[in-house]
């Protein structure tokens, strides 16, 4: 039984414990957790002001901080979150970890670009830092011109730096990935073998690859015309503010699926280990992974319907939006569907995983709303599209990667957390969750625009259940912080694979020797195949 | 994977590849994959110049009408030129031809150098004639708002791309040290291949940026 | 505190009804699926919970049917909430031959509002019940945006052009008008209110006004102090184009293309007049760029508007 199970003798975490040899580690596993240590602060530090942000919004009047510290508040926010917690947190912790292991090979095809990207990371969170803490910035995360380069006198300069810079680490990062996949699968791991998780991810680095760069270009176009004076979108030299948004959406919407589809990912897995079956129409889930990734170049106009963009244009983007949809839909009914005689488990991932379904598919849903035009022109700009992305981003991705980080917990600490305090923590998530951002649907419908630091008085009643929901959301975050922390030290050894679930990884130790497996292995089945034929304990 | 038990214990193979050949197919794919990014990189610049040329033609016309039309040519050229002297380092890289490589190597990076002087020289000159956009810009009346736009693109295009130059510049410095140091070998030539194909890429990139920026105003005037 | 706090906002234009119309449909929609996939989903953690440890799930590799199913029947439901989300939008975006026109300035943090007979309010809107107003709008910064939830309108309002929005208001009252885009410090400080009037009471408003006389006077006083006159003559003599009857005439211009006299075209043509210069002239106008105010350009252009139906205007 697991009190009988011991450590493996050597694995990751003991080969070396001087800070050299976590700094200077090549081991994609290693560095999975120095990301994992990165990626938790920036969340942190964003999560934190969103309880401001939500006790300001407490009252309708501006009382607890000026309009200038509350726009600094959601910007910062808004960057905190996108480019230093939701762009990496999936692909640079979990994917670094696992998409070696998942395909049998020793460590990712670039090992020192591997840790460079974590440096260059660092080195964009720390600009971005900089510039909060001489000032902060108050663009909105979106940077929108001429605002931002001729209006604002704030910090952009720095934040756009450290944005730009951050880039690099995800462009590198999805490279890494995409060779990693193409030329390192062990013997026999064919493309229709690799778990599902491993499709999201090659689709994910796809769009790293092509969209940063352009986001790149721009933010240094906009820094230029701050420092230099050139001109680009500004209208006093015939430039167009309009042509920013353009270049900035054709990077930022795919982004918001670089955020999602490694989600996506992860609750494959989720649902195939604890239902202990194969994912219903396996290629499908792996094709609509690409077709998100691929759609998603085609809609970036959907940002715009307001914005002066011409009625052919929007129909067009309008139309494209509504395509994307589908693939999203099909994997929500995939998923659904391999529950069907499943032999499901309660365990937390599957809770995650549930949460996730039902979370994610409202967010979807109301995304239709935002690609009807008609409805979209009402909508957009108010608590509708904040309570929309929310539901994606935080409903969606944050409830993958907790999921994610559940399930392999074991493998990458080689010992379990407590499972009641865990549930406990996923309800209280849940619950906290819908609290703070349901009632947001209905104010924003009701015309509440977004980035208000003041509101009338009759949206006030809502405001307040949804701050009351940040409160108890907040407090769900900090509880896995806790027992994940303890469990490092108390935690029952869990042996290699506790949860009785199929893939590469659940095949060798927890945590698992340094080059991953004590020999490379051979695949010679489809993924999640039920039984598992390898030894090892059964929780 | 080859069995080649040679290969197995070559020096330059890292711990985590089978052999020789997936470390440089890995190297080979990982380098066209950083060109596919720089595409999309310059992709960006190029959407704006050409919504912009589209909406103020006559205005790009005047603008480009005052750029150093032979610096730009010669430009070309020396560029065109350190792109043979590049193939041609790759191909004795390839054959073993240690000193042959050493000297394509430094005849390339001098045909860089030459560009980037060339290239600081035209910079000189529109400096001297007012032509960097912002407060101290000066042109045509007629066309002045407009040309700022094209000049902030030349000088954002032209600069990254030198920037390119440059990192370019420092690659082949670091291939002429591994050369002579002995880690580039006929059976691990691998890094000048990857560094040639970025070198080139570099090169198109010009050919592309000297038509939109230098001879659009030709047949104009 | 907690009485009075609406769910849903009030109609209070044409717009309102048919935006919520689809509103709901795309509601019914939602909650229909969202009922499926979460019953189905505890309905299946619930009968198909794990009985014990190594029990395993029964393998199903998937239907092709089924998966068809699933991908055809979204892709029909949203197509036909493309087609109608389209046509609302297409009729948002197209206003009625007939309007009432209003001039829109938004700087930090405030709208100003010029209505052609000359009252010029600030953050506040007076317009009538039953007639369509159609709002031509430009900024004198950064990028704002006009939002009147209960019309259920909204647009952008860029720097350097002129965007337009249209509504007709149904019911008499008082109408949050606030600022959708973000603009800067005060940007949830830039709100007002379009006050909707019976059609007698809005006149009674309009004609207690400053008494300034009408925008396009204002328009043509500017036109003399700026000396436009001694060239744009209405008798053909001038060094610069007639402009009697010139608004929204197709002009051929000196490139050889040709184009539509409207607002963008007269706004470029002051601020920035050798850009498209019309054929048979010199480019020898000089730029008025920094020198007239977003206002005093509205008032210039509805001067050369108010040239078609007076032709005799100058002569006054």
């Amino acid at each position: 039984m697991a009190s009988s199970l011991l450590l493996p003798p050597r694995h990751y975490l003991n080969d070396g414990y001087g800070i050299k040899s976590w700094l200077l580690t090549r081991d994609h596993k290693r560095i999975a957790l120095l990301y994992l240590a990165a990626v938790t602060f920036f969340f942190f530090v964003g999560g934190a002001m969103a309880v401001v942000i939500r006790l300001e919004l407490a009252t309708p009047v501006g009382d607890l901080v000026s309009d200038e510290t509350y726009n600094k508040l959601f910007t910062m926010h808004g960057v905190m979150m996108v480019f230093f917690f939701l762009i990496p947190a999936i692909p640079s912790v979990l994917g670094n970890f696992l998409v070696p292991i998942m395909i049998g090979a020793k460590d990712l095809a670039f090992p020192k670009l591997n840790l460079a990207s974590w440096y260059i990371y660092i080195v964009g969170g720390l600009f971005t830092l900089y510039a909060l803490v001489t000032g902060g910035v108050d663009t909105g995360w979106t940077f929108y011109t001429p605002f931002s380069t001729v209006s604002s006198t704030t910090n952009v300069i720095p934040t756009a730096l450290g944005i730009f810079i951050t880039g690099f680490s995800s462009i590198l990062t999805g490279l890494n990935f995409i060779v990693t996949i193409h030329r390192m699968r062990a013997p026999g791991m064919t493309w229709f073998r690799m778990p599902l998780f491993l499709w999201s991810t090659y689709a994910t680095s796809l769009i790293n690859v092509l969209g940063t760069p352009v986001i790149a270009i721009t933010v240094l176009l906009v820094a230029a015309e701050r420092v230099f004076h050139f001109g680009f979108f500004d209208p006093k030299v015939g430039g167009d503010p309009v042509l920013f948004q353009h270049l900035f959406w054709f990077y930022s919407h795919p982004a918001v699926y670089i955020m999602v589809l490694p989600a996506m990912g992860v609750i494959s897995e989720l649902v195939a280990a604890f239902c202990r079956k194969q994912v219903y129409g396996y290629s499908f889930v792996a094709f609509a992974s690409i077709a998100i990734a691929v759609l998603g170049f085609l809609v970036w106009g959907h940002h715009m319907f307001v914005a002066g963009e011409s009625v052919y244009a929007a129909m067009v983007f309008s139309i494209l939006s509504f395509l994307v949809a589908v693939p999203s839909a099909v994997k929500v009914f995939n998923w659904t569907a391999t529950m069907y005689k499943g032999a499901i488990s309660w365990q937390t991932p599957m809770l995650y995983a549930i949460g996730f379904i039902g979370l994610f598919t409202i967010g979807g849903l109301t995304g239709l709303f935002l690609a009807a035009i008609g409805v979209d022109v009402h909508v957009t700009d108010t608590y509708f599209i904040v309570a929309h992305f929310h539901y994606i981003m935080v409903g969606g991705t944050i409830m993958g990667y907790l999921g994610g980080l559940h399930y392999w917990w074991p493998k990458i600490s080689g010992r379990l957390y407590n499972e009641w305090l865990a549930k406990i923590a996923a309800a209280i998530i849940f619950v906290g969750f819908n609290l703070t951002f349901f009632p947001q649907f209905i104010v924003g419908y009701l015309g509440m625009p977004r980035r208000y630091h003041a509101y009338p008085p009759e949206f006030q009643l809502l405001n307040v259940l949804s701050s009351a929901g940040a409160s108890i959301l907040g407090v769900g975050y900090l509880i896995p912080m806790v027992y994940l922390m303890w469990s490092l030290r108390y935690g029952r050894v869990a042996g290699s694979n506790p949860f009785g679930a199929s893939g590469l990884e659940w095949t060798t130790t927890s945590p698992p020797p340094t080059e991953n497996f004590s020999e490379i292995p051979t695949v010679t089945e489809d993924a999640y195949t039920y039984p598992v034929r390898v030894e090892g304990h059964v929780a | 994977m080859s069995p080649d038990p040679a290969a197995h214990h070559h020096p330059a193979l890292a711990h985590h590849f089978a052999d020789l050949e997936q470390q440089k197919e890995a190297a080979a794919l990982g380098m066209w994959l950083f060109l596919v990014t720089e595409v999309l990189f310059f992709g960006g610049l190029f959407t704006v110049y050409s919504v912009y040329r589209s909406w103020y033609p006559e205005a790009f016309a005047a603008a480009s009408h005052e750029m150093v039309v032979w610096a730009g040519t010669t430009n070309t050229v020396v560029l065109i030129t350190s792109s043979l002297t590049m193939a041609l380092a790759v191909r004795a890289a390839q054959v073993g031809e240690r000193r042959v490589v050493m000297w394509f190597l430094a005849a390339t990076m001098l045909l860089g150098l030459a560009f980037l002087g060339i290239k600081a020289f035209e910079y000189y000159t529109e400096f001297a004639e007012h032509h960097v956009p912002g407060p101290g810009f000066a042109f045509e009346p007629a066309y002045a708002r407009h040309a700022q736009i094209f000049f902030s693109l030349y000088f954002v295009m032209t600069g990254l791309h030198a920037l390119h130059m440059l990192i370019g510049l420092g690659l082949m410095a670091v291939m002429f040290h591994w050369v002579w140091r002995g880690t580039i070998t006929r059976e691990y030539s691998s890094p000048i291949e990857i560094s040639g194909l970025y070198w080139h890429f570099v090169d198109i990139v010009w050919i592309f940026l000297f038509p939109l920026l230098y001879l659009i105003g030709r047949h104009a005037h | 505190m907690w009485s009075g706090t609406p769910l849903f906002p009030q109609q209070a234009s044409t717009m309102a009804a048919r935006v919520d119309n689809l509103y709901f449909f795309l509601l019914a929609v939602s909650v229909f699926f969202s009922l499926l996939i979460a019953g189905l989903i505890v309905f299946y953690a619930v009968r198909y919970r794990r009985r014990s440890p190594h029990a395993i799930g029964t393998n199903i590799h998937g239907g092709l049917w089924l998966e068809v199913t699933w991908s055809i029947i979204p892709l029909l439901i949203s197509m036909v909430i493309f087609v109608w989300g389209a046509s609302v939008f297409f009729a948002m975006s197209s206003p009625p031959e007939e309007t009432l026109n209003i001039y829109v300035v938004g700087k930090q943090w405030m709208w100003k509002f010029q209505h052609l007979d000359g009252q010029r309010e600030i953050n506040e809107l007076h317009v009538p019940v039953g007639r369509s107003v159609k709002l031509i709008m430009t900024s004198e910064d950064v990028i704002h945006d006009v939002f009147v939830p209960a019309f259920r309108v909204k647009a952008d309002v860029l720097p350097g052009r002129y965007t337009h929005l249209w509504f007709q208001a149904t019911t008499p009252g008082r109408y949050h008008l606030f600022c959708a885009e973000y603009c800067g410090t005060r940007h949830s400080g830039m709100t007002g209110e379009v006050v909707v009037m019976e059609p007698t009471e809005y006149q009674a408003w309009l004609s207690g006004g400053s008494g300034e006389g009408s925008l396009a006077s204002a328009g043509e006083k500017l036109f003399q102090d700026l000396a436009c006159n001694t060239c744009h003559r209405p008798d053909a003599q001038g060094r610069g184009p007639v402009l009697q009857g010139l608004f929204g005439k197709t002009q051929v211009l000196l490139s050889g293309e040709s184009v539509v006299v409207d607002e963008a075209y007269v706004r470029e043509s002051i601020l920035n007049p050798g850009a498209r210069i019309t054929a048979g002239f010199q480019p020898i106008m000089p730029a008025f760029q920094g020198l007239v105010s977003e206002e005093q350009l509205l008032q210039l252009i509805e001067y050369v508007k108010s040239l078609q139906t007076q032709p005799q205007g100058l002569s006054k």
